[in-house]
């Protein structure tokens, strides 16, 4: 006899229902406590932009909790990839610097997260320690080597590949409205997102990952390489940072040192809220792309509302936890235990052992 | 006894050593095993019995001696798990065989993926051999389980047998079960003793490692006694009581034996 499914616990399957319903349901709350802002696609148009910085740093995150360990020193990377570019674009010849300027900032991401795969695997350092302290090594080089001071590259805009990174791409079959065009960055995350989903859940690399931060010990007994796996995957994540920091300095056309800080704990909370779990062995992509979406959208909204600015704080932290709360009483498995438990609080224990007893009683003997 | 003559044995060790610094583990170690023969390894803690398990599973290589499997000698310094796993052994151990929260078609091909090009998965083709191993070397008949369970929700029993399963389907000639029903119920370890008879049937050679003896002697064609670093005894099962292994185990416990009457 095959397991029967309820429809709902089907539906519990799906990557990512209950975050997406969490987004949706935030998307109708403010729709109601603030139409003026929520019936106009200007505000969308804005998350699609500021969210994608946080999205693509997310997705990298998500691997390296998968694995079990953790990233810290992403902030730091995102500051040092905007600073090469800045630089390069800056010192150097145009038409080329551009170009040079955005490999250098992903050779720069990948040497950070070389070094940080080095720790973890070959030194054994917990990843949590290595990365905060190249975290403060390499936010340290970048203030030292850019003195401590903004760099203005408004020219960007003119070269293609602000075009490339950060255009706005007129959709005229969604708004006929001039002001709503998609930022491109928003695309690069949902490719990226794409992408990465198949890294993860169709790749041998991917498959490493999880079976790894399951437990490295079976990982080892069936021929997985831990080590090269590990460092492979921390330069996977200088890479993204890089390219979340491009696509951040790019838009902005501003390089300043403390750019990045700000995605540390939002990042965090995007992955966790997507339901990636903290003990490794299985992460969610589709969970951190509505995650950050989440995560991006809840302080323009909550302000949008009208809300004392001395709660915003209080109300994100709130939908925070039972987002995260939401995700664990319906991810997956979790559906059927629900089910039980919401009948027991409809239906009376003592009902219930009556009914039960007179089915037996039902039974042919 | 006829002897195939190409592959006599699924495993051969000759004089096998291993030592860690000045501290000898493995003595002048020689070794038979047949290839449809369970062989049960005995010994007490630090007898060795893990020693000789690594160096054939690969997870590090003897200090001296030589490793035959399936008739192939094996070049221990390009020897590791992955060419253990190409030689034909398998290993399952007590609790380091499955990735708990991975669903079972991942576990029945992790390190040994089905891919496309790009090293990307054949998750179709994936299931459908896992499904083929469930219903029929392990015969998961009916039981709720399919190849998208996670391994948690399987008893640990059932664990064994998917490790057990995946073992023979990447055609195995020597099976290692360490330890394999440590901390099971007893039902368990019906299901997974179960399991070790269609190894036998299966026409795989099989090692047998555990400290329940009763287990051990009821599977076993044949038991091979470890103590401190030495084979001191290889009996047939046919000559001798479980009774009698005991006492002669207990003997060796209590250092009273001499290592003349092997």
């Amino acid at each position: 006899m095959k397991r029967k499914d309820s429809p709902l616990a089907f539906l519990g399957r799906i990557e990512g229902l209950p975050v997406v319903g969490v987004l949706l349901l935030l998307y109708v709350i403010f729709l109601i406590t603030a139409p003026k802002v929520f019936t106009r696609p200007l505000i969308y148009m804005s998350f699609l932009q500021t969210v994608s910085p946080s999205l693509v740093l997310g997705l990298g995150l998500t691997l390296i909790i998968t694995a079990g360990e953790i990233d810290l020193s992403f902030p730091a990377v995102v500051a040092l990839s905007g600073f090469a570019f800045s630089w390069c674009f800056k010192h150097l010849q145009m038409p080329w610097s551009p170009w040079i300027g955005a490999v250098l900032a992903l050779a720069a991401g990948a040497v950070v997260g070389y070094v940080n795969g080095l720790l973890v695997a070959k030194i054994h350092v917990p990843s949590i320690m290595a990365t905060l302290a190249t975290q403060f090594f390499w936010y340290g080089i970048t203030i030292l080597i850019a003195g401590g001071l903004q760099l203005n590259i408004k020219e960007v805009e003119e070269t293609a590949i602000h075009t490339i990174l950060t255009g706005r791409i007129p959709v005229p079959m969604i708004s006929t409205d001039p002001l709503f065009e998609i930022p491109a960055q928003a695309i690069w995350g949902l490719g990226l997102a794409v992408f990465i989903w198949f890294i993860l859940n169709r790749h041998k690399f991917g498959e490493a990952i999880m079976f790894i931060g399951d437990n490295p010990n079976v990982a080892r007994v069936m021929g997985i390489n831990v080590e090269m796996t590990r460092i492979k995957l921390f330069t996977l994540m200088g890479v993204i940072a890089a390219f979340a920091g491009l696509l951040l300095t790019v838009e902005i056309n501003v390089f300043f040192p403390t750019q990045g800080q700000a995605y540390m704990l939002n990042t965090m909370a995007a992955v966790f809220i997507g339901g990636t779990l903290i003990s490794g062995g299985q992460g969610s992509i589709v969970g951190t792309l509505f995650g950050s979406y989440i995560i991006g959208s809840l302080q323009a909204g909550v302000v949008a509302t009208g809300i004392t600015s001395y709660w915003v704080q209080s109300v994100m932290g709130f939908i925070m936890a039972t987002a995260v709360a939401f995700n664990v009483m319906i991810g997956e498995g979790q559906i059927g235990r629900l089910s039980a438990r919401i009948r027991h609080w409809v239906v009376p224990a003592r009902l219930q052992a009556a009914g039960e007893s007179s089915k037996q009683d039902d039974m042919p003997s | 006894m006829v002897e195939a003559p190409v592959r006599p044995y699924a495993g051969r060790m000759v004089n096998i050593e291993k030592y860690f610094g000045p501290v000898c583990a493995l003595k002048s170690i020689n070794l038979e095993i047949g290839r449809n023969e369970i062989v049960g390894l005995i010994g007490d803690n630090g007898a060795g019995k893990s020693t000789l398990v690594k160096i054939l599973t690969g997870v590090f290589p003897p200090t001296s001696g030589e490793l035959y499997v399936a008739g192939r000698k094996v070049n221990f310094k390009r020897y590791n798990v992955k060419q253990a796993h190409a030689h034909g052994i398998e290993t399952v151990y007590q609790d380091r065989s499955l990735g708990e929260k991975q669903v079972l078609w991942r576990n029945f091909f992790i390190g040994r993926e089905i891919t496309l090009p790009f090293g990307f998965i054949n998750v179709k083709k994936e299931k459908e051999i896992a499904n083929e191993i469930m219903v029929n070397t392990i015969g998961f008949r009916g039981k709720g389980i399919t190849v998208d369970s996670k391994v948690s929700v399987l008893s640990g029993g059932e664990r064994q047998g998917v490790a057990i399963g995946r073992a023979m389907h990447f055609k195995a000639e020597l099976i290692i079960l360490d330890e394999p029903t440590t901390a099971l119920s007893l039902k368990e370890v019906r299901k997974v003793l179960n399991f070790v008879h269609k190894i036998k049937e299966g026409g795989k050679a099989c090692i047998y490692i555990s400290h329940d003896l009763q287990d051990v002697y009821e599977i076993s064609d044949r038991f091979i006694i470890l103590d401190r670093g030495e084979i001191v005894a290889s009996i047939i099962k046919q000559d001798i009581s479980l009774k009698a292994l005991d006492e002669f185990l207990l003997e060796y416990a209590h250092g009273l034996k001499d290592k003349e009457e092997s």
